[in-house]
């Protein structure tokens, strides 16, 4: 297995850090002009998400991780496993919970997706920036009101909750932004 | 302010690899620099000199590598500061002297590090290092147009900062010390200087020499004297001096060590650290301590990097903004 010394390591490099696969988001230099030089590394944990910042002597080395990012179709969930088909090569893949975590609130059949492998098993599921679901549960909505003052909360046929204009109604669909979980448009059928 | 800076350079780096990695307005703010501090020394008499950059040997210091090239089938060494050399024209009865040379250092790139880079470093007979910091105070409010500076001691401001005194302390008290402050070292650190060194760079330092008024930090660990003398005492002090502005080190300085005994016995334990880590072996270099050996005037010296002072003079946050081809251009 490959490694990269300290000062080789580069933004967006995916490292093996306390047994993680990791994605470096910062490395920085530290060397006093008397005294041993460092590294201020910052990653992120692709399994937890989680931003982490660490000190290494600057001869020090890390071991790459052999991580990847394919496009993959989200097939259909059978509420144990979620499954996913490769778009290049149509190889399947199988996702528990764990690892499809908050994207499976968006998701719907059909959708294109990023998987993130690791040694060839998928760790991380992305769903698109923007999706397109419909409002299966709302209170009714106030006929007319457009002028975008109140909001009530939607749930999606996908699972998720968002909150969403007095004027929508059950049955509608909406476009919704996955980074922030924010109503975007009404999207036309 | 400082995002912006930030992505100046990031614009910098984005130019085809022929051009400069300085903005050419930049490299005029940089010969204005040379011209004013060659004006400086002319007006106390300094002398400026030229040492070689091509030595048969290097420094011994286990945190410092050189880079080493072959001549003649022999393997010199491209000097890391001009110190040595400039101590034998002072043991030669030189007089004041002052330097501006390229140094060259293994394994130093970052947004404050280059593996060639430019050093100002002057000598003073007579001086001790509270008349050094008090002559380079001046320097710095001639070039820079900062206001007169502050003084601390390295015990003060570890106490400030970190309520630790750096003399008398733990190595576990020091570790407790930096997972208090968030920082996770992934390495076991069995010295209390590297301990204090993580913690001067990663609490202290950004703290340091704000609002344009520079920061000396005086009187070191004596375990971290490097080529400054000794002041005898509980505890012990290196008569060295650091200059910190906006949060970065810009200089080193000693009242420097005359005894060429002590000098050897430094560079033996320097020799001893470097073959446990595995790290070349390095003569000692007999030119320099039979120089001290004929005798070493009274003297204090410091050390400046002239492309952070640029940096300083410009607000740049890259050493590329300020050097015409930075090493990813060469």
């Amino acid at each position: 297995m490959s490694t990269y010394g300290l000062n080789e390591i580069r933004i967006g490099m995916k490292l093996i850090i306390d047994n993680d696969p990791c994605v470096v988001v910062d490395n920085v230099f530290v060397k006093p002009g008397k005294g041993q030089a460092f590294n201020r590394l910052k990653y992120r944990n692709l399994k937890t998400g989680r931003v982490i910042e660490r000190t290494y002597k600057s001869g020090d080395s890390i071991k790459a991780a052999d991580v990847a990012d394919i496009d993959a179709q989200f097939l259909y969930s059978d509420g144990q496993e979620w499954h996913f088909m490769a778009t290049e090569n149509y190889e399947q893949y199988a996702l528990r919970e764990a690892e499809v975590a908050d994207a499976k609130l968006w998701i719907k059949e059909q959708v294109e997706c990023k998987l993130t492998l690791w040694n060839g098993v998928p760790i991380l599921v992305m769903p698109p920036t923007f999706v397109t679901l419909k409002i299966i549960e709302t209170d009714p909505g106030l006929k007319g009101d457009t002028s975008g003052g109140g909001s009530k909360t939607a749930k999606l046929e996908s699972g998720a909750v968002v909150r969403v204009p007095l004027f929508l109604q059950e049955g509608e669909s909406i476009k919704v932004d996955t980074r922030t979980g924010e109503y975007v448009s009404r999207a036309k059928e | 302010m400082i995002r912006e800076l930030v992505n100046m350079s990031l614009v910098q780096k984005n130019k085809p690899t022929w051009q400069p990695s300085a903005p050419l307005e930049n490299l005029q703010t940089r010969a204005n620099l040379l011209k004013e501090i060659r004006h400086f020394f002319a007006k106390y008499n300094v002398l400026e000199v030229e040492t070689p950059l091509l030595c048969h040997t290097s420094v011994t210091d286990p945190h410092m590598e050189s880079i080493s090239v072959c001549l003649q089938h022999q393997p010199y060494y491209l000097q890391t500061s001009p110190e040595y050399a400039m101590k034998r024209l002072l043991a030669a009865g030189s007089g004041a002297i002052y330097q501006i040379t390229k140094a060259f250092r293994q394994e130093e790139r970052g947004h404050l590090h280059n593996p060639e880079f430019t050093i100002l470093e002057w000598y003073r007979p007579g001086f001790n290092h509270h008349d050094l910091m008090n002559e380079m105070d001046e320097l710095l409010q001639t070039v820079l147009h900062t206001t007169p500076a502050e003084k601390q001691t390295y015990q003060t401001l570890f106490q400030t900062y970190l309520h630790l005194d750096p003399h008398h302390t733990t190595l576990m008290e020091l570790e407790k010390c930096a997972k208090d402050h968030g920082i996770c070292v992934q390495a076991s650190i069995t010295d209390p200087d590297t301990w204090l060194s993580i913690l001067l760079s990663q609490c202290i330092e950004p703290h340091l020499g704000k609002n344009n008024r520079p920061c000396f930090i005086y009187d070191f660990p004596a375990s971290q004297a490097a080529l400054a003398r000794i002041q005898p005492g509980q505890p012990a002090l290196a008569s060295r001096f650091e200059v910190y502005v906006a949060g970065m080190e810009l200089a080193n300085g000693f009242h420097e060590l005359q005894c060429a005994d002590e000098q050897r016995m430094r560079f033996k334990k320097n020799l001893a650290a470097r073959k446990s880590a595995q790290l070349a072996e390095l003569a000692i270099d007999e030119h320099f301590l039979a120089a001290l050996e004929h005798g070493l005037p009274d003297c204090a010296g410091v050390a400046l990097g002239f492309d952070r002072l640029v940096m300083l003079a410009i607000k740049a946050a890259h050493i590329a903004d300020v050097i015409s081809f930075d090493f990813s251009r060469v």
